[in-house]
């Protein structure tokens, strides 16, 4: 059975179209990632399915409750997390703790067992105020009290959004705990990268669904060609390859150019017509979800 | 319950915490109590008068003498020339020119002398007509006198005024009550609004929103905490009146209680519904300083609501602290009963229902 089943929803504001009929559902235990740039409509596919809004058209379930209709009973039932902190900074790190334990009516050594991994990690600091941690533990601190009435299903609006690598690894190495235990979990980034740590993703953009795989299995929907290209000077290289016949996009990826080709491409003439440029090499090149992003948004 | 009582601990240790907050509330309705009274006095003092004596007699120089004794009045020269008077009350440095013509002395034995003029600097009305007044009741005190010594038999006093509830015309009498309303406005209309506006700002109220908690149950435990404090505040204001300006209410206490908390519960609800349409705290400031700005000039806190165009003594009654100005007005300085003043606590209390129920309404969990 699905935790999470999308039908259609679609969400304005005003003339500005956030979510435009998207749909797609979530399966129990998963751990499925929403990828996108800013302005995706990310945070308010959230907003929808934690029932801060009602949406516009279609509909959404939660365990079989529909978002709009049965609200109060999907409440207890979901753990939200918020792309901002918005815990309460004047409270203390236990303070908080047991304060959103007794909001839903739970004890907090209930389900201190879920937490424990990621509590003790921030419990040194119990004592301090909420608004004085730093960013990673402000995260740790948030994702305990999102999970400290054992939810079913885990809301996390782009949990990695400004911490340092080490706590993002961190963070995915609990998401990948938390999902052992039998939590569903919806997690949305902005980084392409960390889209291989979830087993399904959606890509989306400027409020629609680009595409929902496995991150392999998305990676198997490119077709096209694909060539890394560089030379010494790189900036002109990307202008001139533009240029070429046959080449659909040329971006920046790393220290090299990603380059998707169609059928009417071929490298030699490429290299023919861009001799005036110094040091000019071009070699296929494996995609990766960003240039299977771009590849979709082009089309 | 164990929700509501975590909520309101939560409340009280925002409120602990805060770095400003507990000053504000301890320091504001004392300094506003203290200070207050002092300034906003309609008490004129320090008028500066010059005289322009042309008589040169006992009785003009009895005049000058009782205007210089006036604790009000302040002579500031006494010329024979107008024009050099007329130069200084254009620079501000006279506010009345009492000028005493030629020969008054000797015509107010035969006949009716020519009159003594009196030009004031009404620029500052209040200054002006205030002056002037004081001036000539000090001025017919001053000829009161002479007539007597010359006929002690005459009647001289045909009127007598008494002032009932404030004998002394007291201006502060008047404006303390009123200052309370101000405190309590302050206290308990702008602090719970802030406090819902900022949760909003910090994004603290949506993990609220997708909690099970009620809105009524997360409402009250924003508005009990500041209750308390508007009670502590009222205690606090009625003492430094009474320690410090020797007012103490005429009538019941219980009567005052029970109007306060009517407005506390109606101001609250008030801000609360206008914190449920706004996002940020410049927003919310803006709609409350309106308000507060109507509530201030139209409810009678400063000015008679008697002396007002028909049309805005039409338009103060549906503004709610209108009610409890004359709440506290008629139990500190008449002693008025709860009896006396039932339509007032009756609207007092409808104001108190709607605006509570309209915050309730108006707060969604779900846009």
């Amino acid at each position: 059975m699905n935790v999470i089943e999308v039908n259609g929803l679609s969400k304005s504001y005003g003339k500005v179209k956030a979510l435009d009929s998207v749909s797609f559902s979530v399966k129990r235990g998963e751990l499925f990632g929403l990828i996108g740039p800013d302005g995706a409509g990310k945070t308010t596919l959230f907003r929808l399915l934690t029932t801060l809004i009602n949406p516009n058209e279609g509909s959404a379930t939660i365990e079989g409750l529909d978002i709009s209709k049965d609200y109060r009973q999907i409440r207890p039932l979901l753990g939200y997390m918020p792309g901002r902190f918005s815990l309460y900074p004047d409270l203390t790190v236990e303070e908080n703790l047991n304060f959103f334990a007794s909001i839903f009516g739970v004890r907090v050594k209930d389900s201190y067992d879920l937490i424990a991994p990621i509590y003790q990690q921030i419990e040194p600091f119990r004592k301090r105020q909420a608004g004085k941690l730093s960013g990673g533990m402000k995260q740790k601190l948030a994702l305990s009290c999102a999970l400290i009435h054992n939810p079913s299903v885990l809301f996390l609006d782009e949990p990695t959004t400004g911490i340092d690598a080490v706590s993002r690894s961190e963070l995915w190495d609990m998401l990948k705990n938390l999902k052992e235990k039998g939590i569903t979990i919806l997690v949305s980034t902005p980084y392409m990268d960390e889209a291989s740590l979830c087993e399904r993703i959606a890509l989306c953009n400027e409020g629609r669904i680009l595409g929902i795989d496995t991150p392999k299995g998305i990676i198997k929907q490119f077709k096209s060609r694909l060539y890394a290209i560089s030379a010494d000077n790189m900036y002109s290289l990307l202008e001139a390859a533009r240029q070429v016949e046959g080449v659909v996009e040329c971006y920046p990826f790393g220290q090299m150019h990603h380059l998707i080709a169609d059928a009417t491409f071929d490298t030699r003439s490429f290299m023919d017509q861009l001799e005036s440029l110094t040091n000019l090499t071009i070699e296929s090149a494996k995609p990766t979800i960003e240039d299977v992003f771009i590849n979709l948004m082009k089309q | 319950m164990r929700q509501f009582i975590v909520l309101l601990q939560k409340e009280l240790i925002k409120i602990r915490r805060d770095s400003f907050l507990p000053k504000l509330i301890l320091s504001f309705p004392i300094l506003i109590m203290l200070i207050s009274p002092m300034l906003a006095t309609m008490d004129v003092r320090n008028v500066n008068v010059a005289v322009v004596d042309l008589d040169h007699s006992t009785t003009s120089h009895r005049i000058i003498s009782h205007i210089k004794a006036s604790e009000y009045l302040s002579l500031v020269g006494a010329t024979s020339e107008f024009d050099l008077a007329m130069e200084r009350l254009e620079e501000g440095r006279v506010d009345v020119i009492v000028q005493i013509p030629d020969h008054f002395e000797r015509d107010m034995g035969v006949s009716t002398p020519e009159k003594i003029s009196i030009i004031a600097n009404a620029v500052n009305a209040t200054k002006g007509t205030m002056g002037t007044q004081y001036v000539i009741q000090t001025i017919a005190h001053a000829l009161v006198e002479v007539r007597n010594e010359k006929n002690p038999n005459q009647m001289s006093e045909l009127v007598t005024v008494q002032n009932r509830f404030n004998p002394t015309l007291n201006y502060r009498h008047y404006m303390i009550p009123a200052l309370m309303i101000i405190i309590f406005i302050l206290v308990c209309g702008f602090l719970p609004a802030l406090s819902i506006v900022e949760e909003k700002e910090v994004g603290t109220i949506e993990q609220m929103n997708v909690s099970p908690v009620s809105r009524f149950t997360f409402t009250l435990s924003k508005l009990i905490p500041y209750w308390a404090i508007g009670i502590f505040v009222l205690i606090a204001a009625m003492m430094i009146a009474h320690l410090v300006y020797g007012l103490l209410p005429a009538g019941s206490f219980w009567v005052i209680l029970l109007g306060t908390v009517l407005f506390i519960l109606t101001i609250s609800g008030f801000s609360l519904t206008a914190a449920n349409f706004s996002d940020t705290m410049q927003q919310i400031m803006f709609i409350l300083f309106f308000f507060i700005m109507i509530f201030i000039l139209m409810s009678g806190l400063l000015t008679p609501i008697d002396s007002m165009p028909d049309w805005a003594q039409t338009f103060t009654l549906l503004l709610p602290p209108r009610y409890f100005v004359d709440i506290l007005r008629s139990v500190y300085l008449k002693g008025t009963t709860l009896s006396e003043l039932w339509q007032d606590f009756v609207a007092l209390g409808s104001f108190s229902v709607l605006f509570n129920i309209l915050a309730a309404v108006t707060y969604k969990k779900q846009a």
